[in-house]
């Protein structure tokens, strides 16, 4: 206890609350050290709110419902990468309208589902460790989606700096006409990263609707697909950074409220407005460090790829 | 905005394919509703347009309705009054405090349109306001509350700090008080009507924090749904029954039953007499209804707050009534006294005992 907040009670709040953007923002991070710059993570993970949602009810199976969420991230961010890669569409506007579209889609698609209840997620059974002090409630009190998205992300973070399929990715975000000039498949490499980004965005949904609310509501993303986009940006491109991004926004969250349920009377909108102030000011810092070697950014981030230029 | 104007079409497109080829004799009269929330909130919202749809059935074909939802409170809700005007809707039912100044701004421009204005406090000639006495059903509330808690602690998530809500936490804490001396009151505020996971996280913070008891001020079923995951912790239906919790966590529930006055309303723009008035109703004029008591309340709780009920809704018992005093300590009501109901629509104050800091 600091203060009256219950230290082992915020962080093990806050990892729930920030599995969502974790995930959504992992695999935002895969499709932009891709070289594409995909808007429309608001869209895909609304999309995988319903669809998981109505997966894991229809079936029974909370398993089933994120198998559904990622699908249906994955498919919309199909979509996308046909527009963006094979149409050559602009890639901001087309994110853009992505995000639109996933909103309307899901507010049609869950119409029948107000109001009904999803099967419960588990805890992961680690039996008698859970019960342990402290580090009992913050590394084994969680549904098995929270140690999922961090595999997820330990994964992403090994097979970009490890992997060879890893280190085409990136070549394919610094340099598409390098890369393509040494074979290898732009395009198709491209659109493997986006339909991963969209999965990831799906079950970051699918864990919105099917664990933290936990029910299906119109709009229930809230802005979070915004905020796994700012939290790339704040991590610089690096799956590490994305994970103390993620748990320094939703510990944010979660600080505020309770805070408030402690009784403080606190600025909430400073609060609120804390993370963002801090990506700028790592924009900032970025920039400046970086000002005499390599950028952080993918350097052919949201450039459009053709063979023929 | 794309996604608000395309709801509306539809809603406006399903309303007609409903009610068919309009009846050759007279035109129906059209009236709009704005909600702020989508309709299927399964609160708030949900319970107007339950009201909406009502009036349509009882009207017969003297009226048709549409509505857009998910209207942001601030300008954009000016916007959307200004199509429902243009669109010859000739009442317009604005349903959600933040849409007062728009509401006020809009009526003054078309002043042949009638407009009605709920829980807000500015009238005029075409602009007329109603509200329900939420506190009633607060009181309730606050005496299941008080009489059950086994931690003594009392969650309430407010949404904004206006009279309406307010006037809630006061009266809930006053009857907790009452039957149980050492009971407390914990304020989350979400700064939003209706954001699924900030309720949801607000409810668990204030699980954590040791209450049983969560009351929610806010539009969605996610701080229910977050109390039925805890196991322990009970909770009261917002705005609609929320029934789907029954019968534990939600073990009552305040209804806002909008439907008698909507009628009326529209019954008085068909005859041709509408006036603008305020309407300020409660448990005793059927506006707010309390949801089935359930079975997780002992008997003999659940007859105090059934006597409760009664007192209220006959008049003879005031949920504010002296002796009270401010958070600050100094007198507001002396014994017996109650408030007048202008000085209770513009409440801005804690009564004393609530720790809560009034945000500012």
């Amino acid at each position: 206890m600091i203060g009256g907040i219950d230290i082992v009670t915020l962080i093990a709040a806050l990892m729930a609350a920030s599995t969502p953007v974790l995930l959504a923002a992992t695999g935002e991070l895969v499709a932009e050290k891709a070289g594409v710059l995909n808007l429309g993570v608001e869209g895909m993970m609304i999309v995988g709110a319903v669809a998981g949602f109505a997966m894991a009810v229809t079936t029974g199976s909370p398993v089933l419902g994120f198998a559904g969420g990622a699908l249906a991230g994955a498919l919309l961010a199909c979509l996308f990468a046909l527009l963006t890669q094979v149409f050559l569409s602009n890639q901001t506007a087309t994110g853009l309208a992505l995000t639109l579209f996933g909103l309307g889609l899901s507010a049609l698609v869950g119409k029948g589902f107000e109001g009904v209840r999803p099967p419960p997620t588990g805890k992961m059974p680690f039996g008698p460790l859970a019960d342990l002090p402290v580090i009992g409630p913050i590394l084994f009190g969680h549904d098995w989606m929270v140690y999922v998205s961090l595999a997820l992300v330990a994964g992403v973070w090994a097979f970009l700096k490890y992997a060879r399929l890893g280190l085409i990715l990136r070549a394919v975000g610094e340099n598409h006409d390098a890369a393509h000039a040494l074979g290898y498949r732009v395009i198709a490499l491209r659109c493997a990263a986006l339909a991963f980004g969209g999965a990831l965005a799906g079950l970051g949904g699918a864990y919105l609707s099917l664990v933290r609310v936990p029910q299906w509501t119109e709009g229930m993303t809230a802005g979070a697909g915004w905020i796994a986009l700012a939290i790339v940006v704040f991590a610089s491109w690096r799956a590490e950074r994305v994970l103390i991004g993620a748990y320094m926004f939703g510990g944010i969250t979660a600080l505020q409220l309770q805070l408030q349920a402690a009784g403080y009377a606190i600025p909430v909108h400073f609060l609120t407005m804390a993370p963002y102030v801090i990506t700028v000011l790592v924009l900032v810092i970025l920039s400046a460090t970086h000002r005499h070697g390599a950028p952080a950014a993918p350097a052919a981030l949201g450039r459009s790829f053709h063979a023929s230029s | 905005m794309d996604r608000r104007s395309f709801l509306k079409t539809t809603a406006a497109t399903a309303t007609l394919a409903a009610v068919g080829l309009p009846v050759a004799a007279a035109d129906p009269i059209k009236i709009g509703f704005i909600y702020v929330g989508p309709v299927g909130d399964m609160g708030w919202s949900y319970q107007h347009d339950v009201a909406r749809r009502e009036m349509e059935t009882a009207l017969g074909g003297k009226v048709v309705t549409s509505f857009i939802e998910n209207v942001p409170e601030g300008p954009d809700a000016e916007r959307a009054l200004t199509q429902l005007a243009l669109e010859g809707n000739q009442l317009i039912f604005a349903t959600s405090f933040g849409f007062m100044d728009a509401t006020v701004n809009v009526a003054a421009k078309f002043p042949n349109v009638k407009f009605e204005h709920a829980t807000g406090y500015k009238r005029a000639e075409n602009l007329a306001t109603y509200d329900a006495r939420f506190y009633e059903g607060r009181a309730v509330q606050g005496t299941i509350a008080g009489r059950m808690t086994k931690t003594n602690k009392i969650g309430y998530i407010g949404s904004f700090p206006i009279p309406e809500v307010i006037q809630g936490i006061n009266a809930a804490y006053i009857h907790a008080k009452k039957v149980n001396p050492d009971v407390e009151i914990k304020v989350v505020w979400a700064y939003s009507w209706f954001d699924p996971a900030k309720e949801a996280d607000a409810a668990a913070a204030l699980i954590a924090e040791g209450c049983d008891f969560i009351l929610q001020h806010t539009d969605s079923t996610a701080p229910q749904a977050k109390a039925q995951e805890a196991g322990t912790v009970f909770t009261f239906g917002q705005a609609s029954d929320m029934e789907a919790f029954k019968p534990s966590p939600r073990i009552s529930s305040t209804i806002d039953n909008w439907a008698p006055y909507y009628i009326k309303r529209a019954q008085a723009l068909v005859d041709g007499n509408w006036k603008s008035e305020g309407t300020w109703g409660g448990i005793g004029t059927g506006m707010v209804g309390i949801g089935e008591i359930t079975s997780a309340v002992p008997a003999e709780v659940k007859a105090e707050a059934e006597a409760l009920i009664a007192k209220i809704s006959d008049g003879s018992y005031h949920p504010f009534t002296g002796p009270l005093k401010k958070q600050d300590g100094s007198d507001w009501l002396a014994e017996g006294k109650t408030p007048e109901d202008a000085e209770l629509a513009g409440l801005n104050f804690f009564v004393e005992g609530i720790s809560a800091e009034m945000p500012k």
